[in-house]
């Protein structure tokens, strides 16, 4: 029998971002026992990054706004293949979520009449998203992690326990999901500082995990994204949608080669900076898609007027959705009008003044300053694409974020469907708000529905587990985790990157199949405590499956649309919008299967939001309303 | 461009350890976490750091440079002479694990004993209404980032193990002052942050704002003004009389 300690809980959530710790409010404020486990150190997890701002339609800064044009907004982005009932959901609910937080303690900018101040953003209509400067996420997961506290203050004094119904597993991974029959009975995983086992018998698993950037080499994700819910989730069963839909977030640092990949937020572009290339052009005007061009400004002059008067002017192309603007940003590279060291200018020091640059990007000022000796507010950044978000992810049930597995939940970027092919900026903080209340909702009431009838754990399936974490110690003489782990970035960075060509794809995954093997034989040197290399060895099992799902999809999708662009396939195909690519581990072996499934057509009145003429650049002749 | 640094780095556990010599490549535009990773990929596979973002937001890869407490991820190489030694210890103050991990769980203690921000009874959520002058005061210590770099180089508790009971520490007294300041919050903090947290302690040397990457002016904007909240408080005649009348009736 495996040696580890035991905790029995209700509701077990994977992940301490945004998604994770709203979710384990909900499910503790629900009355469930709750644990939160995470593998870093509480209030440190990605969410931090984020920097523009949660988008929600309160309507504080253009009272035209509402939740029926951020859905359309948010449709729009995504290229129309959202899971519509999730945009509708979200849109509806994140004014409420972003209230909620300031009864938490959360202190966003304000407007001059005392409300939460918004700003404009890639693909939003008005200005939408509630933000802190340029340090929305930290905001957002300090006043998070502080209603924890709170609500453990509110046990301690009721029990004399602080973590009675709520405790948080700091600096501890998850290895295993645990199942009894079609349903969850627990999560197997260790403490990294003691490398001890630690097992958790709790009937619903909530994973909040975020997402998989770090199976590219080029990212602004941190070193916890390497994809483990969506491969937990794919061991226990459930399926994943959308995997070949992959942002490459238009602005990142391009130097110091060490730097490359840290994020440029959009609000750099939503407060007034422009994109340029070596010519010193606004090179933007020239990449308008046609699905936008009613919706975007000619001229350099009409695209200036509209950051004073929104309402009678359309917007500058800078603020095309993401995917837009980064492929634009790599074509112009491509054709030799790069900067020096392989990216474009991004220029708000000519735009605004520089005490207006501090006070609204004080963060982008700090890092460029300190990491790359450059002065915001005095000369241009150079920035260029970065691996930033995974738009696929479990395969849900919009409300109540159950996945195809009894007991298992999924809620923020570890989630599919809610943006569709390419998500817009601010549409993920409030999607961790929304969707992370939703998740904790749905696991309290499925805990519920279960009485005394919960599924057990078997002793053999915490054997299978604890030898398959220690199997890296095994062997001797294998090669080492990190060398694998860098050809693997390189690899998909390359190959099943921004631009993607059917003959590369096919070597990624051959190239795929060469590192399975040779992960199966690597080695860790060390013992069990603090071991990164042991560590990086676990994560890269995850980091592979998931690979292995974005090449598959992006193979089989025969069109370019949002996060996926084929060179092969360059166009839209109304017919792909139909259908998802579903990602499975079915059957033997740990080879990835996708299949296609169809969309479900979106509800009539959701439809009716959208003129016909816009409806028919996405849809099939058949799916046109009469 | 390269070149090879020399670099010492502490080794070892909660039962001892020594520093230990590398030599190291160093690449153009580098950071010390940046040389601590080639380390670990090239020579060391097992070195303990902690870190996430790289860009010096969320706090992790606290350690101490030279003796100097700083974020691993923000100290550039450039910054060192080529010849120079680059000396990397785990933070003082707080109980090693392994090599440059180390124990902050007095941090999540301490935090956990700061009462909550308390909504004010009379408000719905979407009717909070607040100035940007006002807010601006919190905001800037909403801006730490829990690197407990300022914890680590306080000396009230540096070489004090003895002082951490009743002392909170720069960043916690920190918290109390932006809740005492956020112009809704409905609790009385003054009396909790000298009797329970120790403001006395503190005396305003300023080393805690010298180390904040976040460049917050800990002591100047939070901890003195909180000080002179509390003195008005305790010392104001007004008050002190008003206490007396109180009393009597």
């Amino acid at each position: 029998m495996t040696e580890l300690e035991r905790h029995t809980y209700d509701v077990v959530v994977i992940g301490a971002g945004g998604a994770g710790l709203r979710a384990a409010i909900e499910a503790r404020e629900q009355g469930k026992r709750t644990a939160i486990v995470c593998k870093s150190l509480f209030g440190k997890a990605h969410t931090v990054m984020a920097e523009g701002g949660c988008a929600a339609a309160m309507g504080n800064a253009n009272s035209n706004d509402n939740w029926k044009t951020h859905y359309v907004d948010t449709m729009r982005g995504g290229k129309f293949l959202n899971n519509w009932r999730m945009a509708e959901l979200h849109a509806q609910e994140a004014p409420d979520r972003v209230w909620e937080l300031e009864t938490y303690g959360a202190l966003f900018d304000r407007t001059p009449d005392g409300k939460i101040s918004q700003r404009n953003f890639g693909g939003h209509t008005y200005p939408r998203l509630a933000h802190v400067g340029d340090r929305t996420g930290l905001e957002l997961i300090r006043t998070l992690q502080q209603k924890i506290v709170s609500l453990q203050q509110e046990d301690f004094e009721a029990t004399g326990d602080y973590e009675a119904n709520l405790k948080v597993y700091a600096e501890c991974t998850v290895t295993e999901l645990l199942k009894d029959g079609d349903a969850i009975s627990g999560a197997f995983g260790y403490w990294r500082e003691s490398g001890r086992f630690i097992l958790f018998d709790a009937p619903a698993v909530i994973l909040a995990t975020g997402g998989v950037g770090k199976s590219f080499k080029v990212t602004s994700n941190s070193w916890e994204y390497t994809g483990d819910g969506h491969a937990l989730a794919m061991r226990a069963g459930a399926t994943l949608i959308n995997m070949e839909f992959i942002q490459f977030h238009p602005t990142g640092m391009v130097w110091p080669p060490s730097v490359k990949g840290i994020l440029v937020t959009e609000s750099v572009r939503g407060d007034g900076g422009v994109l340029k290339n070596s010519e010193g052009k606004r090179f933007m005007f020239d990449y308008v898609p046609d699905v936008f061009r009613a919706q975007y400004a000619e001229t350099e002059e009409e695209a200036d007027r509209w950051y004073k008067d929104a309402d009678n002017n359309r917007r500058p192309p800078e603020l095309l959705p993401r995917d837009e603007v980064a492929r634009a940003i790599n074509s112009e590279v491509k054709a030799g009008r790069g900067t020096p060291h392989g990216g474009v200018f991004l220029d708000v020091s000519s735009r605004l003044p520089a005490e207006e640059i501090t006070r609204r990007l004080p963060s982008m000022y700090h890092q460029f300053k300190e990491l790359a000796d450059v002065d915001i507010t005095a000369e241009p950044m150079e920035v260029g694409p970065t691996c930033h978000y995974v738009m696929g992810g479990v395969e849900v049930e919009p409300d109540t974020a159950q996945s195809s597995v009894k007991g298992l939940y999924a809620a923020g970027e570890v989630a599919g469907g809610m943006h569709g092919s390419n998500r817009l900026g601010g549409n993920s903080l409030s999607d961790l708000l929304v969707f992370g209340r939703r998740a904790g909702a749905g696991a309290a009431m499925y805990v519920e529905s279960l009485g005394e009838n919960r599924p057990q754990i078997a002793e053999a399936d915490i054997d299978a587990a604890a030898a398959e974490a220690l199997a890296p110690f095994e062997l001797e003489g294998g090669e080492n985790p990190y060398t694998i782990h860098q050809e693997l970035q390189q690899s998909m960075n390359d190959l099943v990157g921004i631009i993607r060509k059917a003959d590369e794809i096919e070597q990624a995954l051959a190239r795929l199949v060469e590192f399975r093997g040779r992960i199966a034989k690597m080695t860790v040197e060390g013992h069990r405590q603090f071991n990164p290399g042991w560590h990086l060895a676990l994560d890269l099992r995850n980091m592979l499956t998931v690979s292995e799902c974005v090449a598959k999809a992006a193979l089989l999708r025969e069109e370019s649309r949002g996060g996926h662009t084929r060179d092969d396939f360059p166009g839209m195909n109304a017919d792909w919008r139909k259908l998802l690519l579903v990602c499975s581990l079915e059957g033997d072996g740990d080879g990835v299967t996708v299949v296609k499934k169809d969309q479900i057509p979106m509800r009539e009145d959701l439809l009716e939001l959208f003129e016909r003429s816009e409806l028919a650049k996405y849809l099939t002749e058949e799916e046109l309303p009469v | 461009m390269s070149y090879l640094a020399k670099f010492r780095v502490w080794r070892g556990d909660a039962d001892g350890g020594e520093l230990k010599d590398y030599e190291v490549e160093v690449n153009e535009g580098e950071v010390v976490l940046d040389v601590i990773h080639r380390l670990q990929a090239t020579q060391t596979p097992d070195m303990a750091v902690r870190w996430n973002c790289k860009a010096g937001k969320c706090g992790s890869c606290s350690a101490e440079i030279n003796g100097m407490p700083k974020l691993l991820c923000m100290c550039r190489m450039n910054t060192f002479e080529e010849s120079e030694t680059v000396t990397v210890t785990p933070m003082r103050t707080f109980p090693v694990i392994k090599d440059l991990v180390t124990d902050v769980s007095f941090n999540y203690q301490k935090a956990r004993e700061v009462p909550a921000f308390k909504p004010p009874a009379d408000l719905k959520p979407g009717e909070y209404r607040m100035q940007q002058i006002d807010v601006e005061r919190s905001q800037e210590f909403r801006k730490c980032i829990e690197c407990f770099l300022c914890q680590d180089t306080c000396h009230v508790i540096r070489d004090h193990e003895e002082n951490k009971e009743a002392f909170s520490g720069p960043r916690f007294l920190m918290r109390i002052a932006e809740l005492d300041m956020h112009p809704l919050d409905a609790a009385d903090r003054q009396k909790s942050a000298q009797e329970d947290h120790g403001l006395g302690f503190c005396n305003i040397t300023k080393c805690c704002a010298e180390v904040c990457p976040e460049h917050i002016k800990i002591t100047d904007n939070a901890l003195i003004p909180m000080k002179e909240r509390v003195a008005d408080r305790k010392y104001d005649p007004i008050v002190w009389l008003g206490n007396k009348i109180r009393r009597r009736v």
